[in-house]
């Protein structure tokens, strides 16, 4: 039986439940302490640091020969700037390292941080996208001339003849809050120097150890063979981890330094402060649609505030470009202008998160649609049904090529779901006796799994991303596969050996998958992007293929049958229209120690290589939610949410439905809750869990789901990334139910998160009006 | 500076003779001095729960006692929970249902439920989704967590 589309339980549990997990804060003893003292200022001149005798302290004048991180594009309108990975005169942003400090506990490296007094010429920032592109604005860099790190643009020639032409034209403007991914682990670095090799071996808590070993070693201006980078256990990422902090160069640094260990541990109000944010965008949209209420044209401007620093190595183009290339989305229209800006400000620099601005796109295209829904008095199905993509493959307006998916399919399905005309009866009750509830659609595609052919065209100096995968049998005839993807809690141990027990006929026990470390692992790009089902469990299906052909060969050898015959099954090599067989295990120990027995290297057939690297497939879905209202506090209950989503073949569904349900709780603490706040002199208001609110089991529903499994030819597997989709698509299903619940009062909605406070906020205005 | 105190902390049945200073944590302590890292900070403010043990059956906050006021009690930890190789019926239960992804707040959402089962095993539906609430998970949208938790209640019943 096929192990893949199994609900295998999960390899990965095991320590993890018995509290024997290894994360980087559990290697502590023994190591010095690190601690940074950070700018309190958002801009701003270092004028002196003092540092107490007796204390070890490190300015950026102490680290000879550390180079700055200068992440590049090659793009004509991009602006490289570069970070001292400690401040060297300017500041850029509250929590901007400054100073590293070193103690022998981490309550010494605290109070010695405490001691050392950094003296700032403080001078005024710009914190938001409005301010830094007024004329004569302050420029967080010389350089930049409106504070524009990345201005691209596109246009079709069609565009205005389209607007000119429509039946209905309108504009919207979008506003989304900064936000953290707010993995539950913070970041941290272990950096242990040896004494005898020379080597620093970096255990640090990231998502793509093999980009922070190259980042480190270029920094430090040394060989990469200097530098083991290990990620262990891994409390979350989400994107906030594939960045290179700054802070493990400093601590690999001092390693060397001091020649011993060096342990980094962040602490939340850090986190919160000095980690990566992302997802503050304003957009205006203007849209043309034709009198039967299709979509024409679109016409976008796009400013993402991307904080103080470019991030290595995704750049601070990742917000921007994305936003543009994937606005489109599930929609079928053929003129488009887009002009999407990077624009630097003194606030936390930015990193990917989970969805990387399509929670943000999906929110305004999806609040579009509604709009023009209630312009032309459809329902917002109806005009989702007119409008999304039917035939594939199909080539959209940015000339992205969208495999075969089920976008109307999945649309339909929502609405036999969850009943809509029954919905509307309750409804109009409802509504009767005062309440208000409200239904929201959230119909979206997503490209998951793309490799260079697609990150190419966004012409970065460090482009990602193909997977290689290395495979041995052992000559006990288990099986270890060494993957470049950088799992951690996605489950991908347990989806890649079922994919190997199933091409080798090998048991999943004896299947053991080596990633994160780079000393063990072929060079690839960690786990981000929804990419590693794709792209790894693709190379690693090749692999286990090659190794199984290999060892056909060698069990034709010994059961002499023609390697075709061969068939691998439940851990032994049989060859069909014969009575003979022969175990896997057996054939592997031959192979090591009887090799003489086969003509060739019997030894070399027991180790295979492949690679993958695809453009990328499209995922799809339609959530749908439900929500009461409470006018009287603007608090929103979550009735009832439905996915119907489309990843292709789910390898195992059970950890498919575990990151689908996982992300739409991110999403819907992306769209009521959790909001990242600075004031206007750039002082960051919201370091706790106190103030940044994720949601807890109170607010998160539970979640229907139901999978369609569109096979395309896009990907090897059949099947196509989800980790990111929940996240995507439950902004615009959450905020277009409370705008439909409120419609009584005549409640808009176009910003994100709609926290109670802002919620009351417009609900009071509209009463007003009324 | 450095005025430490010799404290006994009595974990999982084991006594644990240790010198801390009056300042530090139970989590702390529990982590560095005792070298059981199965207990898991993520906020050190109280709100995220990923380091909740119980001292005298009852769940606490570790990052938010010090280890000092917990001589004389009886503190327990993720570590004690399995029974060698073997879970218990709890961790069992998140193992079956999926109910961990990473796995960072598991040790925190496992003391809680032992709390949980121990103190409340009739909890309703809602006051179980309530008491959870308390701590944080970023991976799973709970939903496993809740299933997990409602299947080890109803097999401690039957």
């Amino acid at each position: 039986m096929s192990l893949v589309g199994q609900r295998l339980k999960r390899r990965e549990d095991g320590p993890l439940i018995r509290g024997f997990g290894r994360y980087v804060s559990d290697m502590a003893a023994g190591a010095t302490f690190l601690r940074f003292v950070r700018s309190s200022f958002a801009c701003g001149t270092i004028t002196d640091v003092t540092i107490p005798d007796n204390i070890r302290a490190y300015t950026i004048e102490d680290l000879v020969g550390v180079d700055p991180i200068r992440p590049l594009l090659f793009r004509p309108d991009y602006v490289a700037t570069e970070q001292s990975v400690l401040a060297k005169t300017h500041i850029r942003f509250v929590g901007e390292p400054i100073v590293a400090v070193l103690g022998s506990s981490p309550e010494e490296a605290e109070d010695n941080a405490e001691r050392v007094i950094v003296a700032i010429d403080a001078t005024p920032a710009v914190t938001d996208v409005d301010a830094a592109t007024t004329t004569g604005a302050v420029r967080v860099h010389e350089q930049a001339a409106d504070n524009t790190l990345v201005d691209a643009k596109m246009r079709t020639e069609g565009l205005n003849d389209a607007f000119a032409n429509a039946a209905e034209t309108f504009e919207i403007g979008i506003e989304s809050g900064r936000q953290s991914a707010m993995p539950l682990e913070a970041r941290g670095g272990h950096a242990s120097f040896d004494r005898r090799t020379g080597r620093v071996t970096l255990h640090a808590s990231v998502q793509a150890p093999h980009q922070v070993r190259t980042g480190v070693a270029d920094a430090l201006g040394i060989d990469e063979a200097l530098i083991r980078v290990v990620a262990p256990d891994v409390g979350g990422g989400f994107g906030q981890k594939m960045q290179l902090s700054t802070e493990y160069v400093v601590a690999v640094w001092l390693a060397r330094h001091i020649r011993g260990d060096v342990i980094w541990i962040e602490d939340r109000h850090e986190n919160l402060m000095a980690s990566y944010h992302s997802r503050d965008q304003r957009y205006t949209l203007k849209a043309a649609f034709d009198d039967n209420a299709r979509l024409l044209a679109l016409d976008a401007d796009l400013r993402c505030n991307v904080g103080a620093y470019s991030t290595y190595p995704v750049t601070c183009g990742v917000e921007p470009l994305m936003a543009m290339g994937e606005l489109p989305g599930p929609y079928d229209f053929r003129e488009y202008g887009v002009r999407s800006r990077g624009i630097a400000t003194h606030t936390c620099p930015m990193a990917p998160y989970r969805g990387v601005s399509r929670p943000v796109i999906t929110f305004a295209i999806e609040r579009l649609m509604d709009t023009a829904a209630r312009r032309f008095g459809i329902e917002p199905a109806e005009i989702r049904r007119r409008n999304l993509i039917e035939d594939f493959p199909y080539t959209s307006v940015t000339g992205t090529r969208y495999d075969h998916g089920s976008y109307r399919e999945a649309l339909e399905k929502a609405l036999e779901t969850i009943d809509l005309p029954s919905f509307r009866g309750s409804q109009q009750e409802a509504r009767a006796d005062g309440r208000y509830i409200g239904i929201g659609f959230s119909t979206f595609n997503e490209r998951t799994g793309y490799g260079t052919p697609t990150f190419s065209t966004r012409s970065m100096e460090i482009t990602p991303g193909y997977e290689m995968v290395d495979i041995t049998m052992d000559p006990s005839g288990g099986i270890e596969a060494r993957i470049g993807a950088s799992p951690h809690g996605q489950g991908l141990a347990t989806s890649l050996s079922q994919i190997i027990a199933d091409e080798t006929g090998v048991d999943v026990r004896k299947i053991t998958i080596v990633h994160g470390d780079t000393d063990r692992t072929p060079y690839g790009w960690g786990t981000f992007a929804s990419r590693s089902i794709v792209i790894s469990g693709g190379a690693t299906k090749l692999a286990a293929a090659k190794l199984a052909e290999q060892i056909s060969t060698l069990a034709a050898h010994l059961l002499q049958a023609n390697p075709r015959d061969v068939v691998l099954s439940a851990g032994r090599a049989a060859a069909r229209g014969k009575d003979a067989d022969v175990g896997i295990a057996e054939i592997a120990r031959l192979a090591y120690h009887q090799s003489h027995q086969f003509t060739g290297n019997a030894y070399e057939k027991m180790s295979a290589r492949a690679s993958y690297d695809p453009a990328g497939a499209f995922a799809n879905a339609c959530h749908v939610a439900i929500v009461e209202v409470d006018p009287s506090t603007g608090q929103v209950q979550i009735k009832r949410y439905l996915t119907v989503e489309d990843a292709g073949r789910l390898i195992n569904p059970m950890i498919a439905d575990g990151q689908v349900r996982g992300g739409i709780a991110q999403g819907i603490g992306n769209a009521l809750y959790e909001e990242i706040i600075y004031d206007d002199a750039g002082n960051i208001l919201t370091t706790s869990l106190a103030d940044y609110l994720v949601p807890t089991a109170m607010e998160i529903p539970d979640i229907e789901i139901v999978h369609l499994e569109t096979i395309s030819d896009a990907t090897i597997t059949g099947a196509k990334g989800l980790g990111e989709g929940g996240t995507i698509g439950a902004p615009a299903a959450v905020i277009n139910a409370v705008v439909d619940a409120l419609q009584p009062l005549g409640v808009e909605i176009f910003e994100m998160p709609i926290t109670p406070q802002r919620l009351r906020e417009l609900i009071r205005d509209a009463q007003s009006m009324q | 500076m450095s005025n430490k105190v010799a404290i006994t902390l009595n974990v999982n049945g084991a006594a644990h003779a240790v010198e801390v200073e009056p300042r530090r944590t139970l989590a702390d302590a529990l982590r560095m001095d005792c070298s059981l890292t199965g207990t898991h900070l993520g906020c050190e403010h109280g709100v995220c729960g990923a380091c909740t043990v119980l001292v005298d059956d009852k769940p606490v906050r570790s990052c938010l006692m010090f280890a000092i006021q917990t001589e004389g009690t009886a503190i327990r930890t993720v570590e004690g929970l399995a029974n060698g190789d073997d879970l218990n019926p709890l961790q069992q239960a998140f193992h079956e249902h999926h109910a961990l992804q990473c796995g960072y707040c598991t040790p925190g959402f496992l003391m809680l439920g032992t709390a949980i089962l121990e103190s409340r095993p009739d909890i309703d539906d809602t006051e179980l989704r309530h008491v959870l609430s308390s701590n944080l998970c970023r991976c799973t949208g709970y939903q496993n967590i809740i299933t997990a938790m409602r299947s080890a209640l109803d097999d401690a019943k039957s």
